[in-house]
């Protein structure tokens, strides 16, 4: 058995990488905000800022065949992964040219070429479906690893218990990531869950599972890595819950009534871009040139996309019945 | 010339399992799961035998998880197997309608085509053993209202037969309904029938003074009203529509163009069913042929009953549908 | 200077109220910054700005009420500081101009298009309250059936299709035990003069005569007619036919129906073709599509029609829908016919005796073959000028038969 480098490799290069998604995912959320504002994103726009670290930590140490299921927070994941940011936010306005032809919006990215599988938008939805994708690929006998994003909310629904126990059952290669914010909604984990240590749940259903510092994308990158190695090796499932937070409220439109300023504050200081940059210019591994140029860099590509879905065009209204059905779709 | 195919006698049960067993042979993709259809032999019997000849992979026994499985046969599907996803009854698959509604009907829409769902659910369907008012629901027409998804009504062995392989062959996800009733009901069928087409109804009687619009399990009692209706000089045309989404709106509309009458049969409650659809396509489209109002023979509104003389008044029955042509010919 | 408005924070925010500034005229602010507190359904929320600068103005009151959309502040930008400039406002969000085009079908194209019959003109209001199935209102509107005078056997006492039947074929209803298959010539008899005496009362007829050489069309019907056997042979009425519907597809005025003060061109030529009902009288049931009728089976066609006529075995079905008719009482030795028009058609066209006759041609005089047609037509839809260009267009087809 070949050792397994749990400690990622942290050169500089590596590591600016590793910062710079992360801020990219903050800026790209950011911007969605200013543009729901104005009424240029509409219906629900659910965004990530705070949790950047777990698809950051996790999705670059996926394969390009493995599979990514995800629910309708899924910017940072779609980014990650290599969605086009012009795809990306062209959907969010609707336009046709987004990566699911605007029919789904911001809780709909799908894209077939990276293996992403969604923008769910039921709790719990997500999980099922991906029990399937790795039930595929476990009766093909093909080496590929499903990972399957999903809230701590999600928990409570019966599909986690279905998706969990067949995973277990069947012997099914899926990285199960729990992205325990602590609040589904605006309800805290703590009133909705009698048994709070969520990990402890895969564990009754013979789930190899950890629990990782959500807000540490060095931590989540070396389970993460443990966690898909011991996937591919084992063809068994395995459950991750990173313990992260929300800092933005559930969606748009939410006066967050159900939780204090203070505690919003006390996380903003402990968050993964203010952590992980404060390590790395404490060990001297980043000058203030590079921040500059990251920043320079991604707010060209946040104006290459937001000019790409401005310029973009709605699908005629001709084709509206389209895409119900496979041959509708020609 | 040819020689006639020989013609097997077989039940609606034993041609559904002949049609498993094709499509598994044929496809090493293909494999079906459920509950109880493996070492328990399937509900309604219909898997029996097939664990054996075929193994636990490609037949699978599942926990009783129906959104679960059900969403683990749209996944697999997505990813380019054949599942046969088998939901006991319709009565359970109120427990997996979030996939099938949310997830299966929706994927290719949401995705921008990108992703399709290939998926094959079969379902036992409708009332008549007394099973009281959980199970024994007929919700083909709640089914038929979504788009993106398909909906089938095998009424004949020949259907039950040929319908399966079509139905995989098929890009987006499609239903099968079979009604309880009919499993053990005979019929013959060719030695080689195969693969039937999914899209279209067929006149089953041929008539000139009524159309009786009708799928599944209502089938053979308006097959048997249209009987009693000849002997006493009523000519009547019955349709069997075989599919219910999409609804072949030609067959119906010839039909009614010739007769002018039209009663529909549908054992599914009459509040906002199938029958109430059919009804306004006939009028959209067929308005200055009638000659009488639409008739509907319906289940009763009212969970369905325990006891057997009420279960049989809660569901068509032969003498509704004859009184009910009746009154369209004007001989209440 | 650019204007902080009224933020969207939800699809179904349609307004929001001030309740709480943040911050005064003079403050720095940078993008991120909360500002201010509007109070919504669902609670206050606090909003954040998203640009760099000087709070310059506050633009709205607490308290106040304002859509999405609102200017509620202007700030000077880093920018325009720096350049000492004020920059004109940006331009608002387009939230209207970028409204995707057209609106949303109500209801979505459905997969199969719904085939709907041509609409139907409503019958002069019968007395009251009868109530009439579709099929039979339309059965009797194309006989010119008086609904008051018809009994109704349907539901609750409805008029029926069978009831408008029974009515043309006049038989007692009590008589009928199964549904006629034929027509009662006698109760056909006295529709069409129904529809007749209607026709001329409500019809401004004009008439116009026009003689036709048919030498050539005798000629080639001769040399045609050798090479067959008797009963595939093409007679004069064909080719009369053929040439009128050709004719009747390029003049629309004269190939469609009159309802309710206003003409119909009909989009194909069926041909009514007038045939004797023995006994007496005459009925004009329809061909389909004859400008498209290949000539044998024309001929095929009116034989059997006429046959059928004579036995009494028309169809019901075949008695509606002509859009022009054509009536040729040739063999009964006029020379010219002057019909009435078939209500609601607008035209009807006959053919007189062939007759030998002396005529001009190249300057010298000689025996032809010459047929007089006469053009009957509603004045309301067409007048003379329109009339005589197409008798002549079917003058011109009969004297190249070969191209019917």
């Amino acid at each position: 058995m070949t050792a397994v480098t749990d400690k990622p490799r942290l050169s500089r290069a590596h590591a600016l990488d590793l910062l710079k998604q992360m801020i990219r995912i903050r800026r790209f959320e950011d911007k969605c905000a200013e543009l729901y504002t104005q009424e240029k994103i509409r219906g629900f726009l659910h965004l990530y800022d705070g949790e950047e670290a777990v698809a950051v930590g996790v999705i670059p140490v996926l394969e390009q065949r493995d599979r990514i299921v995800a629910t309708y927070r899924e910017h940072g994941q779609a980014l990650v992964r290599g969605v086009p940011m012009t795809a990306a936010l062209a959907e969010m306005y609707g336009k046709q040219q987004g990566c699911s032809r605007g029919r789904g919006g911001s809780m709909h990215l799908f894209d077939r070429a990276t293996n992403f599988y969604g923008g769910n938008a039921i709790v719990g939805g997500g999980l099922p479906l991906s029990i399937g994708l790795a039930l595929a690929d476990h009766m093909r006998g093909d080496d590929i690893v499903t990972a399957c994003f999903f809230g701590e909310g999600a928990v409570a629904e019966g599909e986690f218990h279905e998706s969990l126990n067949l995973a277990a059952l069947w012997g099914l290669p899926v990285l199960f990531v729990c992205e325990n914010n602590l609040y589904a909604m605006g309800t805290a984990l703590a009133i909705s869950e009698s048994e709070t240590d969520i990990q402890r749940k895969a564990a009754c259903y013979r789930i190899a599972s950890e629990a990782v510092d959500g807000m540490d994308v060095v931590a989540i990158e070396a389970a993460a890595r443990r966690a898909i190695h011991a996937v591919r090796e084992s063809g068994k499932p395995y459950f991750l819950e990173c313990r992260t937070y929300r800092l933005r409220a559930h969606s748009m439109f939410d006066a967050q009534l159900y939780r204090d300023k203070a505690e919003v504050e006390a996380w903003r200081h402990k968050e993964p871009i203010v952590r992980f940059k404060g390590w790395l210019e404490a060990n001297h591994m980043i000058h203030p040139d590079d921040l500059a140029r990251i920043e320079a860099e991604i707010e060209a590509e946040i104006a290459e996309a937001v000019a790409f879905a401005e310029g973009g065009t709605w699908e005629p209204v001709e084709q509206l019945t389209r895409f119900a059905y496979a041959d509708e779709a020609a | 010339m040819t020689a006639p195919a020989a013609m097997i006698e077989l039940t609606y049960r034993d041609a559904i399992r002949e049609a498993i067993r094709d499509v598994l042979r044929r496809d090493k993709n293909v494999f079906l799961m459920g509950e109880d259809v493996g070492r328990y032999g399937g509900c309604y019997a219909v898997t029996k035998g097939l664990l054996a000849e075929f193994g636990p992979e490609r037949i699978r026994d599942t926990p009783l998880s129906e959104s679960g499985f059900t969403g683990a046969g749209i996944g697999a599907a997505m990813a380019g197997m054949r599942p046969i996803v088998e939901l006991m009854t319709v009565n359970f698959s109120l427990l997996a309608l979030d996939q099938i509604l949310n997830t299966a009907a929706t994927v290719r829409h949401m995705s921008g085509n990108q992703f399709g769902v290939p998926l094959v659910i079969r379902m036992a369907t409708g009332a008549g053993r007394q099973l009281a008012a959980q199970h024994s629901h007929s919700l083909e027409g709640w089914y038929a209202h979504i788009p993106g998804i398909k909906v089938l009504a095998p009424a004949t062995v020949e259907d039950a037969r040929g319908m399966l392989w079509t139905a995989l062959q098929d890009p987006d996800p499609v239903l099968i309904f079979e009604n309880v009733m009919l499993y053990n009901m005979t019929g013959r069928l060719a030695a080689d029938a195969g693969a039937v087409d999914i899209d279209k109804a067929v006149v089953r009687r041929t008539g000139r003074d009524i159309s009786l619009i009708t799928y599944g399990g209502s089938l053979w009692k308006t097959l048997e009203a249209a009987a009693a209706l000849a002997a006493e000089d009523v000519d009547a045309e019955v349709i069997d529509l075989r599919s219910l989404r999409p609804i072949d709106d030609a067959t119906i509309m010839t039909s009614v163009r010739k007769t002018r009458r039209a009663v529909i049969v549908d054992e599914g409650w009459r509040s906002g069913s199938l029958s109430a659809e059919i009804c306004t396509r006939i009028i959209e489209q067929a308005f200055w042929e009638l000659d009488v109002p639409i008739g509907r023979v319906c289940s009763e509104e009212v969970p369905i009953p325990y006891p057997r003389h009420l279960e049989i008044a809660a569901i068509p029955q032969v003498p509704k549908i004859v009184a009910a042509a009746k009154i369209a010919l004007g001989r209440a | 200077m650019v204007e902080f408005r009224m933020p969207s924070l939800g699809a179904d925010m349609e307004a929001g109220t001030l309740v709480e500034w943040l911050v005064k005229p003079g403050d720095q602010v940078k993008r991120g910054d909360v500002v201010a507190v509007v109070e919504t359904q669902k609670g206050a929320i606090e909003i954040e700005v998203f640009e760099t600068g000087r709070i310059e103005q506050i633009l709205v009151d607490l308290n106040s009420k304002v859509p999405v959309g609102t200017p509620l502040a202007r700030i000077r930008t880093e920018l325009e500081r720096k350049a000492g400039v004020a920059l004109a406002p940006a331009a608002p969000p387009a939230s209207v101009a970028e409204a995707p085009p057209g609106v949303l079908p109500a209801a979505p194209r459905p997969s199969r298009p719904a085939s709907m019959a041509p609409p139907i003109a409503t019958l002069p209001s019968v007395a009251g309250r009868a109530r009439v199935s579709p099929a039979a209102r339309r059965l009797a509107e194309t006989h010119g059936v008086d609904l008051a005078t018809v009994t109704g056997s349907g539901p609750s006492g409805a008029i029926v299709r069978a009831d408008v039947e029974r009515r043309l074929t006049a038989a007692p209803a009590s008589a009928e035990k199964k549904r006629p298959t034929g027509l009662n010539l006698d109760a056909m008899r006295t529709a069409i003069a129904a529809a007749m005496a209607r026709s001329k009362r409500e019809i401004p007829h004009y008439y116009l005569e026009h003689q036709v050489d048919v030498t050539s069309c005798e000629q080639w019907l001769t040399r045609t007619n050798a090479l067959r056997p008797p009963g595939g042979r093409l007679l004069m009425a064909a080719l009369a036919a053929k040439s009128v519907a050709v004719a009747a597809r390029r003049f629309t005025l004269f190939n469609g129906f009159y309802h309710d003060d206003k003409y119909e061109p009909a989009s194909a030529v069926h041909l009514g073709i007038a045939i004797a009902i023995r006994g007496g009288g005459l009925a004009a049931p329809a061909l389909h599509d004859v400008d498209q009728m290949p000539l044998d089976e024309l001929m095929t066609r009116m034989r059997d029609l006429v046959q059928r006529m004579r036995a009494g075995r028309i169809r019901s079905s075949e008695m509606s829908n002509s859009t022009i008719t054509v009536s040729s009482l040739g063999e009964r030795g006029v020379d010219a016919l002057h019909g009435v028009i078939y209500p609601p058609q607008v035209a009807l066209i006959g053919f007189g005796k062939v007759v030998a006759r002396p005529w001009v041609i190249d300057g010298a005089i000689g025996p032809r073959s010459i047929v007089t047609i006469t053009l009957a037509a509603d004045h309301r839809v067409s007048d003379g000028h329109a009339g005589a260009l197409f008798l002549a267009e079917i003058g011109k087809l009969l004297q190249e038969p070969e191209k019917l």
